[in-house]
């Protein structure tokens, strides 16, 4: 079709076609022109419109992101069973440290539990699971998902040996240190998997960059308490019930603010499927804390509100991860919000000076 | 438009210039990226929406033709803003064109078609947040997947914000356009750009494009089509200027495209900032925590 050719020099017999003035007032007849452009004025339509507003256009309303490909029990899984891992080692260094062996040693269980958990749900989610370990080709600190490996890397086998020297009584010395390290690395295993999830150009994501640590380290520490309550005795799992407590209450208030302050992107996690986790979510977080408070002298009533806090905070991971591919699904997310950014750009730079990439306002021409 | 060192040993960036005003909507440009980078195919579907049966770039269609039609009057054209979305034009039907409507309707009506193609920014964020490596700039300055590599993690399809890359389905890997890096290495254009019959799309050293690209865009206003504009060719934008940029007759967004996409990773160092003192938060509170009374 396209007879030129490329040579080392330069192209050789360019089609001239692409000089056509196509769509030019000069290709229409005078007298045709004449008659549309009072044919227009007389219908009077096309008000100048500068601002945009719930009014955006699209492509046939199709997306203009691709739909995330991950699977929502695997990342949702593995957001939730981390955060579980990590918040339960920090717990678990703290129980260690204060001389609460009952409270140690099943959140130690519940940290190589969730870890494993959350690293098989990973590799399960890759599109080809046996090259898993090119995720430790290279170190990238501007791939989360590869710090994320890591410290999973480094977290894994602390968590590892903290759990089985706890379980065989070998080398005490060792794994109290593993412990203490795992209780150091926690937090990071924690809260890396918000970057993770905010550094998308998804809009329900990335604009909670500044909010989605804090709520996942809350929700984390949420869980771990939970867990710390199913399985301690009430003797020891104080500190536990006070990190449940605390940790739903300030994951309440976080998610509360980030889905505010979010503007529109917040939207998608008041609707539909992220709607009903996050609100499932908020109602067994605060009825959680409640019943950890109310119940602190039943032990069944303990291990009942632990257990919802543990949902409650599977539920948080979910309701981000349906927020985020509902907020992929309709165009007007990633529109909205960036034709406001250039109308606020061109507003600030001064109107009418625009570039030729800034789009006229209509009556500027008639 | 020549693809060989400029003398300090490096190749020039290269790219792709997609003038849209001279799109007729032939998508030899897609068949001819299938052809050559022998592209599976990416579902025998009717889209029922337009003449466009391809729907969107994905990890099976590299160009992807965009056909947007517009009560709108081809010649003497207006700048676009404000103006109701597509209109459906209904089934074909065998009475002549606008016989139906009044003659004032009759032909005020124009097909916008834009051969869409990744952008190879200048900062990709598919490159930036792969964990493998598998995504590299090559010396051309463009961006490429090493099938041998990529684990399929599917970070990168989140991560761009035009929607280009994404995961094949069966095979488990990231794909997306080379700008056909076999080719340019033999000093070839990439294949959609040699099939293209208008010259659409037009590919060369990415300043010279832009120069091309300027002057293109004056003409057109010059005689009268006030809606063409420029998208993407800015180093000053979110992605510090796209390797393929686009000559446009409406707001991007009519086209399936982002008006002001912005590189995800510009906010990263934030994002580790704010999660650092949310682990050092739940540290500081979980010793909180036991330093209690019992």
């Amino acid at each position: 079709m396209n007879r030129s050719e490329v040579t080392k020099e330069d192209v050789r017999g360019r089609t001239p076609g692409r000089d056509a003035i196509t769509g030019a007032a000069d290709v229409v007849g005078a007298e045709q022109r004449r008659q549309r452009g009072e044919g227009r004025r007389r219908k009077g339509r096309g008000e100048p419109t500068r601002v945009p507003d719930a009014e955006f256009r699209s492509y046939y309303g199709k997306p203009i992101l691709n739909q995330i490909v991950w699977e929502a029990p695997d990342i949702g899984g593995y957001l939730f069973l981390g955060g579980l891992a990590g918040a339960s080692s920090v717990l678990a260094a703290g129980a260690e440290l204060t001389g609460r062996p009952a409270l140690a040693r099943p959140l130690k269980y519940a940290a190589l539990g969730a870890i494993t958990g959350s690293t098989a749900a990973l590799i399960h989610d890759l599109g080809r699971p046996e090259r898993f370990l090119n995720m430790l080709r290279v170190f990238k600190p501007t791939s989360p998902m590869s710090v994320g490996s890591w410290i999973l890397l480094t977290y894994g086998p602390l968590a590892g040996v903290s759990a089985v020297t706890s379980a065989t009584g070998w080398f005490p010395r060792i794994g109290r240190a593993a412990t203490l390290g795992a209780g150091v690395v926690g937090p990071l295993v924690a809260t890396y998997t918000a970057p993770l999830v905010c550094d998308t150009a998804v809009p329900s994501w990335h604009d909670g960059y500044r909010y989605m640590p804090f709520v996942f380290a809350s929700s984390a520490a949420a869980a771990a308490g939970g867990m710390g309550l199913i399985t301690a005795p009430l003797d020891q799992s104080g500190p536990a019930r006070r990190a449940a407590v605390g940790g739903a209450l300030v994951e309440s208030v976080t998610s509360s603010t980030m889905e505010y302050r979010m503007g529109l992107s917040g939207e998608p996690y008041r609707r539909g499927r992220a709607g009903a986790f996050m609100r499932a979510a908020k109602a067994l977080t605060l009825a959680g804390a409640a019943g950890a408070v109310i119940g602190r002298h039943s032990r069944l009533a303990s291990a009942v509100s632990g257990a919802a806090l543990v949902a409650g905070s599977a539920c948080t991971r979910l309701g981000v991860f349906y927020a985020g591919t509902q907020s992929v699904e309709d165009p007007k997310y990633t529109v909205i919000p960036q034709r406001r950014r250039l109308e606020e750009g061109k507003a600030a730079r001064g109107e009418g000076e625009g570039g030729v990439s800034v789009p006229q306002a209509r009556d500027s021409q008639d | 438009m020549s693809v060989d060192s400029s003398g300090n040993g490096r190749p020039e960036r290269v790219g792709f210039f997609t003038d849209t005003s001279v799109c007729i909507g032939c998508k030899a440009c897609e068949v001819a990226c299938k052809e050559w980078n022998m592209v599976p195919e990416d579902g025998m579907d009717f889209t029922s929406m337009s003449f466009d049966n391809t729907g969107r770039l994905s990890a099976d269609t590299w160009r992807h033709v965009a056909f947007v039609e517009q009560r709108e009057p081809l010649g003497f054209q207006d700048p676009g803003v404000g103006r109701p979305g597509p209109v459906d034009l209904g089934m074909p039907a065998f009475e002549l064109p606008g016989a139906s409507t009044g003659a004032e309707e009759r032909g005020d009506f124009r097909w916008l078609m834009s051969s869409d193609v990744c952008k190879h920014c200048t900062s990709a964020a598919c490159l930036d947040v792969c964990p493998t490596g598998a995504l590299f700039r090559t010396e051309f300055d463009t961006v490429v997947v090493q099938e041998d590599i990529c684990n399929g993690c599917g970070y990168c399809v989140p991560a761009c914000p035009y929607g280009v890359i994404d995961r094949r389905e069966g095979d488990g890997r990231a794909w997306k356009c080379t700008l056909c890096y076999d080719r340019l290495g033999e000093g070839l254009e990439p294949a959609c750009a040699k099939a293209c019959p208008t010259e659409s799309i037009q590919f060369g050293n990415l300043d010279e494009l832009r120069e091309r690209a300027e002057k293109r865009v004056e003409d057109l206003r010059e005689a009268g089509v006030s809606s063409a504009r420029l998208y993407g060719e800015d180093p000053a934008n979110g992605v510090d200027g796209a390797g393929a940029f686009f000559l446009l007759l409406d707001e991007p967004e009519v086209y399936g495209l982002p008006p002001d996409p912005v590189v995800t990773t510009r906010d990263l160092p934030s994002m580790w900032r704010h999660a650092g003192v949310a682990a050092a938060s739940l540290l500081v509170g979980a010793v909180a925590m036991f330093a209690g009374r019992r």
